[in-house]
């Protein structure tokens, strides 16, 4: 029974991750995409890492479908809303591609696997976050907030319109001008 | 999947969600039928089941070149979503998937719906189909988070991710009763997702019906389908999650899950009639400026009291 769920999710990661490469749309290379991440979040619930895999399903919807959008609408002209080749050098990347993924599951294999000590916990997230960074906890800490302030800043950077745009030079002006009327403001 | 429960179950999970979502669509057709000042015959009554059979039987709308894969793909995942998220919701004493971290479940769930509305407004080449696709997208941003908080202030509460442990954690109080910020959000969350009453404007009549304005016969069937079972699928999860789940005097857990779902479903197929439809924009200022503050704050409440009183009240 767990071998079928195996040998149904880890093929269709493989193929619809390879398949966004095959797709001539914007639209269905993303939801291939988001169909091969699926899949490895379910390997991830069956591996028994029910957090990470459900985190995992639940923040690519989200983020395969704003990139669905942004890729849409960044690509020139409408190639986004039309077909397109989803690759340049398609000799080379598939070679890359083909050997990355021998290596990988070459490495899998050649690995000297651990036998089991004791049994796993009944969630073993935490024990996976502290084998994965235990030492390093401090860092990974301070790197995710860099992180959150980088964005905000270039949020704020790529913002045309700042709050001297709405409320004036001097802040007073109430209410803000905006371009659409309405909201928390008036 | 942790915890394994009957074969029988995972097959009562649509069926038990279908009958209560029908329940609420009869209910709906009763109260369109008093505002436009109809008798309630037998005929409203049933309307809705007899829609069924009619969709299935009528012509499939096709459009000049669509993308068919993910038109369908998206229409089958707007059902699949509230199936799915429901699984994790216990039922009296019975749940489907003992899963640990239930409550993730059921909002990756309900976020699928994300891009099967995305799909579905994407995929028959239609312009008011795809405004109303990227609507939802808009609408995602705006209530997700604040939906994400007053999930994280119930787990908060109960100290854990599994819907059981957090109706069983309501022995004393509700949550809906010392988090009440939380409960309302998580109702108007509902909505959101299911895309009904104030947060129809995916599928707004100002766009022909948008998401849904090329759909008839069994694609229309799909989309009016997964909108009710995902509005099911939220009611049934506030019951476990802010009202004390299974718990009552006299009644059996079975039966209390169901009456509280239904209290739930009757309000919000209430309120449907009664507020009317937000504009994404609009709604997304509401949400960040106003309501993600407040849940923060609800949040941080909630924490306070766990820890001082080392447990919920």
């Amino acid at each position: 029974m767990t071998n079928v769920v195996f040998w149904i999710l880890a093929p269709l990661a493989a193929a619809s991750g390879f398949m966004v490469f095959v797709f001539n749309s914007m639209a269905r290379a993303t939801i291939a995409l988001l169909v091969s991440f699926l899949a490895s979040g379910g390997l991830l619930i069956w591996l028994g890492l029910a957090y990470l895999g459900t985190v995992v399903i639940l923040m690519m919807i989200m983020e395969m479908v704003i990139m669905a959008v942004f890729m849409i609408a960044y690509m020139m002209n409408p190639a986004g809303l039309t077909q397109m080749s989803m690759y340049h050098n398609k000799r080379g990347s598939l070679a890359i591609g083909t050997a990355t993924f021998v290596l990988l599951a070459a490495g899998i294999f050649a690995a000297p696997w651990p036998h089991r000590a004791g049994r796993a916990p009944r969630d073993p997230t935490f024990q996976l976050g502290t084998a994965l960074m235990g030492p390093q906890m401090l860092t990974m800490i301070v790197l995710g907030v860099t992180l959150f302030a980088t964005m905000v800043a270039a949020v704020v950077l790529a913002t045309h319109r700042g709050r001297y745009d709405r409320f004036g030079d001097d802040l007073k002006r109430r209410p803000p001008a905006d371009p659409v009327r309405g909201g928390v403001d008036g | 999947m942790v915890g394994s429960a009957p074969l029988w179950a995972v097959l009562a999970v649509p069926a038990v969600l279908a009958v209560f979502a029908l329940t609420a669509a009869t209910a709906d057709a009763v109260l369109a039928a008093r505002a436009a000042g109809q008798r309630v015959t037998w005929t409203v009554l049933a309307a809705p089941l007899a829609e069924v059979p009619r969709l299935l039987a009528a012509q499939r709308r096709t459009t000049p070149a669509p993308d068919a894969l993910l038109w369908r793909l998206g229409l089958a995942a707007i059902p699949a979503a509230g199936v799915l998220s429901a699984v994790v919701i216990p039922f009296g004493h019975v749940t489907v998937s003992r899963m640990s971290v239930g409550v993730v479940w059921f909002n990756a769930m309900e976020v699928l719906t994300w891009a099967g509305v995305w799909m579905a407004g994407w995929g028959p080449n239609s312009v008011l189909s795809l405004v109303g696709g990227y609507r939802f997208v808009a609408q995602g941003l705006a209530y997700e988070l604040p939906l994400m908080f007053a999930l994280i202030c119930a787990a908060t509460g109960a100290q854990s991710l599994n819907a059981a442990d957090i109706a069983a954690a309501q022995g004393h109080l509700w949550f809906a009763v010392w988090m009440p910020a939380a409960f309302a959000v998580y109702l108007v969350s509902v909505y959101a997702f299911s895309f009904l009453g104030p947060f129809a404007y995916p599928a707004g009549r100002d766009l022909a019906g948008g998401v849904a304005a090329e759909l008839s016969g069994p694609d229309r069937l799909m989309l009016e389908a997964g909108r009710w079972l995902l509005l099911t699928s939220g009611a049934g999860m506030a019951v476990p999650l802010f009202l004390g789940g299974g718990a009552g005097p006299a009644l059996p857990p079975w039966a209390w899950s169901a009456v509280k779902t239904l209290a739930v479903l009757g309000l919000l197929v209430w309120g449907r009639r009664r507020l009317p439809v937000i504009r994404a924009d609009r709604y997304a200022e509401l949400a960040w400026v106003v309501l993600i503050p407040l849940m923060i704050a609800q949040a941080l409440a909630v924490a306070l009291v766990v820890l001082t009183m080392g447990g919920p009240p």
